[in-house]
């Protein structure tokens, strides 16, 4: 393998690796669980992209073709990290998870719980926040 | 007619499945076409009476740009909540905005959760049943709500009415 492949395939690998474990650590880190969902949807799909990359750009270099497997490893997970994310989110409104003490438009859960539109006049008061 | 429409009720699933097999695998030997065809005549006879009725793209050439505008974004959205997370947490004012939606479809409304909880610092939660109201969590929250509302807006939803001409 030449140097230059090598050096790209690490490259990606340590980007990957940074992003997944910004990820991981933003789990630990955050203070609630609606925040602590925003690491793992968005951090991690550029890891896992990176990660994917290098597998490309080695799998190119071992065999002389590429493969689109990672592009589509890489599509699904696009595809379904959202819906996780948006399930996850639900089942934490209906077991009324504790939001971190400075999250605004609170009262938002209660409405979203039972799938209601928002209280007309609470757009209105919080609009200017309270901080 | 109606024979092949019942073996094949998602004509255009059945090869995009066969395709995809096969690129999984990166082969193209008999048995995995045959695997594959399977796979691709079993899949879609098994989630036919999951499907909703879903609105047509309508302008294609508007999907790829759209494709193209969210990738840009999600890059953007990983380095910033990157930054977020490692920089201090004084910085994180989460909070929750209801967006009014516009769109009259289940599917274009999926795409817009999906892209608003793929990019930058909003998570999308809950959608009022009436499908007006879709509630979003966001993770630094500017002064004025209404400008992550507007954002959501016009940057996507109006690209997505556009693909789906509604």
């Amino acid at each position: 393998m030449s140097f230059a492949a090598e050096l790209t395939i690490s490259l990606l690998l340590i980007l990957g690796g940074v992003f997944i474990l910004v990820g991981s650590f933003g789990l630990l880190r955050l203070k609630d669980l609606y925040v602590r969902l925003h690491a793992p949807t968005k951090a991690t799909t550029l890891g896992l992209g990176g990660v994917l990359a290098g597998s490309m750009v080695y799998m190119f270099d071992l065999q002389g073709y590429a493969t689109i497997k990672e592009i589509l490893i890489t599509v699904f997970l696009v595809i379904t990290a959202p819906v996780t994310a948006h399930i996850l989110a639900k089942v934490a409104m209906h077991h009324q998870v504790k939001t971190m003490d400075r999250t605004r438009n609170k009262e938002h859960v209660e409405q979203a719980r039972e799938q209601l539109p928002p209280h007309q006049d609470s757009e209105q008061s919080t609009k200017y926040g309270q901080e | 007619m109606s024979m092949v429409s019942k073996v094949l009720p998602l004509p255009l699933h059945s090869v995009t499945l066969l395709i995809v097999w096969l690129a999984l695998n990166a082969s193209i030997g008999l048995g995995h076409i045959l695997l594959g065809t399977a796979l691709g005549i079993i899949i879609p006879l098994l989630c036919k009476p999951l499907r909703m009725p879903e609105a047509p793209v309508k302008r294609p050439l508007k999907v790829i740009s759209y494709i193209a505008i969210v990738a840009k974004d999600i890059l953007v959205a990983n380095v910033q909540v990157a930054l977020l997370v490692v920089g201090p947490m004084r910085n994180i004012k989460p909070g929750f905005v209801a967006v009014p939606l516009d769109l009259p479809n289940i599917f274009p409304i999926t795409v817009l959760a999906s892209t608003v909880t793929m990019t930058p610092g909003t998570v999308s939660c809950e959608i009022s049943s009436d499908k007006k109201w879709l509630y979003v969590h966001v993770l630094n929250m500017p002064d004025d709500e209404q400008e992550i509302i507007d954002f959501i807006k016009q940057r996507y939803e109006a690209r997505i009415k556009e693909i789906f001409a509604c």
